[in-house]
């Protein structure tokens, strides 16, 4: 009787208990849409921003360039040279002779660089690639309305150019060569640190540690740093790297007192700190990579003979390797994205020079996005969004040959 | 006597081969490097703990600074000797309280679908995309918080109420960045619990919604609460999203349209400019530091005791 009573009592509400799963369910699917959704319209945004008309003007009008009655499109090499020649101050001339000669350059080189130099174009307007395809005809009307000397063109902020031309201050011509050089150097430094001290750090931790006190506060030591946020090490940088190695890092002690840097806010400082803040990260991924190294591998090492080191060295180390590369392509890409840190050592906000020793002055590229995003104007924020779009390309393939390694090498037991 | 001679004997043939180890310098000297390697990151601790204190001491040695003004006066301007710490703080709070307000309900309802849901190749799927989410730099969440999720604020709520910089935004923003985290190591913890709870739990005619918020989440939640505590320290070191999207002056304000200076951000922005060397600015960056490293540091080992305390451990 009682029995028959708790059946039904459960199948009275056995409807709304179902009812409830169902709307959870449709909750938790909504959840996971909503980030989704989240990452769609963050990529849309960048892609809508990268893209789209421009109008400009140019600040010397090209008809009053002409000679003889021929417009600078259709003019020799010669002529524009001599154009160049007549126009810049001999000083500005000669550093663009050096930089490549002007015999080796080509026509449409020489056509860019008047283009650059004596007509600079100047931004008025710039619409996003959205308004662009919707509203076509009235963006023209605007700019014919408002604008009645510009020139309306639809471009693509991220081209071949923008990745090898230097940085400058004009939106049209700016490329993030000196940042993407800039990055590349930082992570030299930060893997020629990171890496053989992350890699040994583990090796210790994994096989030659016994558990006493110690080690096992550097184990809770790792963890607790990996946790810090970036922007400590930055001021850890400035403080350690900047100020108190200065002769070291603005290369005094070498001799190379160059003008460029007269300070410590160095490639060098800016690499050493990310290898700090990358270091807690290189070493638990290897640890992770190392123990999943059968024991028996080092049972037989050492059953013919071999000593503990030998047995590191020639079976343990070159079986984790494809972990330990794995995870350290990961702390890697980590870097490349860091901002803050950087900016407390201390980038430079606008050079336009490649770095070209560890004692150069330099910027990054998310310090060249930070510093693009900050200026009120649209074309900057374009120019923002190509340069997003580079470094996630980077940080993409970084992570592609990560996961490509993994699957590659990486054998199981 | 007779026996101890025959020691003797025993103990010189053993000496003929010699059995002892041989010191192997080359094996000592790697072993110490190794060691060295190490030890290195607890003179990194050491290094932050030393230099964030030497120089956060030096700060509040400073004429103008009072160390229980800055505890107890809600008024920073550097420039007029103010240093009340609480601008900054309520602004870290603010961003960090609506950041979570997000990443929590919705990173977990994200682990809980991954987890006991999602059939394999959804979540196959899914995961990755998560893990992308997660590999973002930060400035680009901070570029999308300037040009989208602003303009999307002030569309809703209307443009003199929204300013262009908020910690609305910033903090909504963040909350997005923070949700891979949260989703990871929750739904780490939610396929930790054993099979055998849940079949028991089938078994007693428990629907799969019950099973997933009865059984599971409560057998998981050490995981789960390491993981929100996790979050919240990684939400109060964020910086790039607040330093673009925030707004720089430090302010005073429970409204979270108007723009106010976080910890972090303010750090960026004093840094951001050439500081020299022994000013007050330099040292204030200083001991703002500390006192964000001693904040997630504190975070980071409640989440451990959490979880070691707390753990259920299963066969």
């Amino acid at each position: 009787m009682k029995e028959k009573a708790v059946v039904q009592g459960f199948a009275n509400n056995l409807d709304a208990r179902n009812r409830r799963g169902v709307l959870w369910h449709v909750l938790f699917q909504a959840s996971t849409v909503v980030g989704i959704v989240a990452l769609i319209a963050l990529m849309l945004n960048i892609i809508n921003s990268a893209f789209g008309y421009v109008a400009y003007e140019a600040r010397v009008d090209p008809d009053t360039l002409a000679v003889d009655g021929t417009p600078i499109q259709d003019q020799s090499k010669d002529q524009l040279v001599a154009l160049i020649h007549s126009t810049l101050s001999s000083g500005a001339y000669n550093k663009l002779d050096n930089e490549k000669p002007f015999a080796d350059r080509s026509l449409e080189e020489v056509y860019q660089l008047v283009v650059e130099r004596i007509v600079r174009p100047k931004v008025v307007e710039v619409w996003n690639l959205w308004p662009s395809l919707t509203q076509a005809d009235a963006i023209r009307a605007t700019v014919a309305r408002d604008h009645p000397d510009a020139e309306l063109d639809f471009v693509s902020w991220l081209t071949t150019d923008f990745v090898t031309r230097p940085q400058t201050s004009e939106p049209l011509t700016a490329g993030v060569r000196t940042a993407i050089l800039g990055s590349l150097w930082t992570i030299l430094f930060t893997i020629l640190l990171a890496f053989p001290i992350g890699v040994g750090a583990a090796i210790y931790l994994e096989e030659y540690a016994s558990d006493n006190w110690l080690n096992r506060i550097i184990q809770t030591n790792i963890n607790n740093l990996a946790g810090v946020p970036s922007i400590i090490y930055g001021i850890l940088g400035l403080a350690i790297f900047v100020r108190a190695l200065e002769p070291l890092t603005s290369g005094k002690i070498f001799g190379l007192v160059n003008l460029t840097s007269e300070n410590g806010r160095t490639v060098l400082s800016a690499g050493l700190t990310l290898g700090l803040l990358v270091l807690p990260i290189i070493i638990i991924n290897a640890q992770e990579a190392i123990r999943a190294v059968p024991r028996s591998l080092r049972n037989a090492s050492f059953g013919v003979g071999a000593t503990k080191w030998q047995t590191v060295w020639s079976h343990v180390l070159p079986t984790a390797m494809p972990g330990i590369l794995t995870g350290t392509i990961l702390a890697i890409s980590r870097a490349i994205g860091e901002t803050a840190p950087l900016v407390v050592v201390g980038a430079s906000t606008a050079i336009s020079f490649d770095p070209n020793s560890p004692f150069s002055k330099f910027t990054t590229l998310p310090i060249q996005i930070y510093q693009w995003t900050s200026r009120p104007q649209d074309e900057f924020r374009s120019l923002a969004a190509a340069s997003i779009l580079v470094l996630l390309v980077l940080l993409l393939s970084l992570n592609a040959s990560a996961v490509l390694l993994r699957n590659r090498f990486s054998r199981r037991f | 006597m007779a026996e101890l001679s025959l020691k003797n004997q025993v103990e010189k043939k053993a000496s003929a081969i010699n059995l002892r180890r041989k010191p192997r310098w080359g094996e000592t000297i790697i072993q110490s490097l190794l060691f060295f390697s190490g030890f290195f990151s607890i003179f990194v601790t050491i290094g932050i703990v030393y230099e964030l204190g030497k120089e956060a001491l030096l700060f509040f040695q400073m004429p103008e600074v009072n160390f229980l003004e800055s505890l107890t006066t809600a008024k920073w301007q550097p420039h007029t000797g103010n240093f009340g710490i609480w601008p900054l703080v309520n602004s870290t709070l603010m961003t960090t309280v609506i950041a979570m307000l997000i990443a929590i309900p919705l990173g977990m309802a994200v682990a809980v679908y991954l987890s006991e849901y999602a059939n394999p190749r959804v979540r196959n799927i899914l995961k990755p995309i998560l893990e992308v989410l997660a590999g973002i730099p930060t400035i680009v969440y901070g570029y999308f918080a300037l040009t989208f999720m602003t303009p999307l604020l002030r569309e809703i709520f209307g443009r003199d109420v929204v300013q262009i910089y908020n910690t609305a935004s910033a903090g909504l923003v963040m909350g997005i960045l923070i949700l891979p985290l949260i989703t990871s190591m929750t739904e780490d913890a939610l396929s930790a619990v054993p099979r055998s709870l849940r079949e028991a739990a089938y078994g007693m005619g428990a629907t799969k919604l019950e099973v997933a918020l009865q059984i599971v989440v409560p057998a998981a939640l050490s995981g789960i609460a390491a993981a929100i505590i996790i979050g919240i320290s990684r939400a109060i070191g964020e910086t790039m999203i607040v330093a673009v999207a925030a707004g720089a002056g430090p302010n005073f304000t429970f409204n979270p349209f108007i723009g106010a200076e976080t910890i972090t951000g303010h750090i960026v922005r004093i840094s951001g400019g050439d500081l020299s060397y022994d000013s007050i600015d330099y040292n204030s960056i200083f001991a703002l530091g500390l006192l964000l490293f001693f904040i997630t540091l504190a975070l980071n080992i409640i989440s451990q005791a959490i979880v070691r305390r707390f753990r259920e451990v299963y066969e």
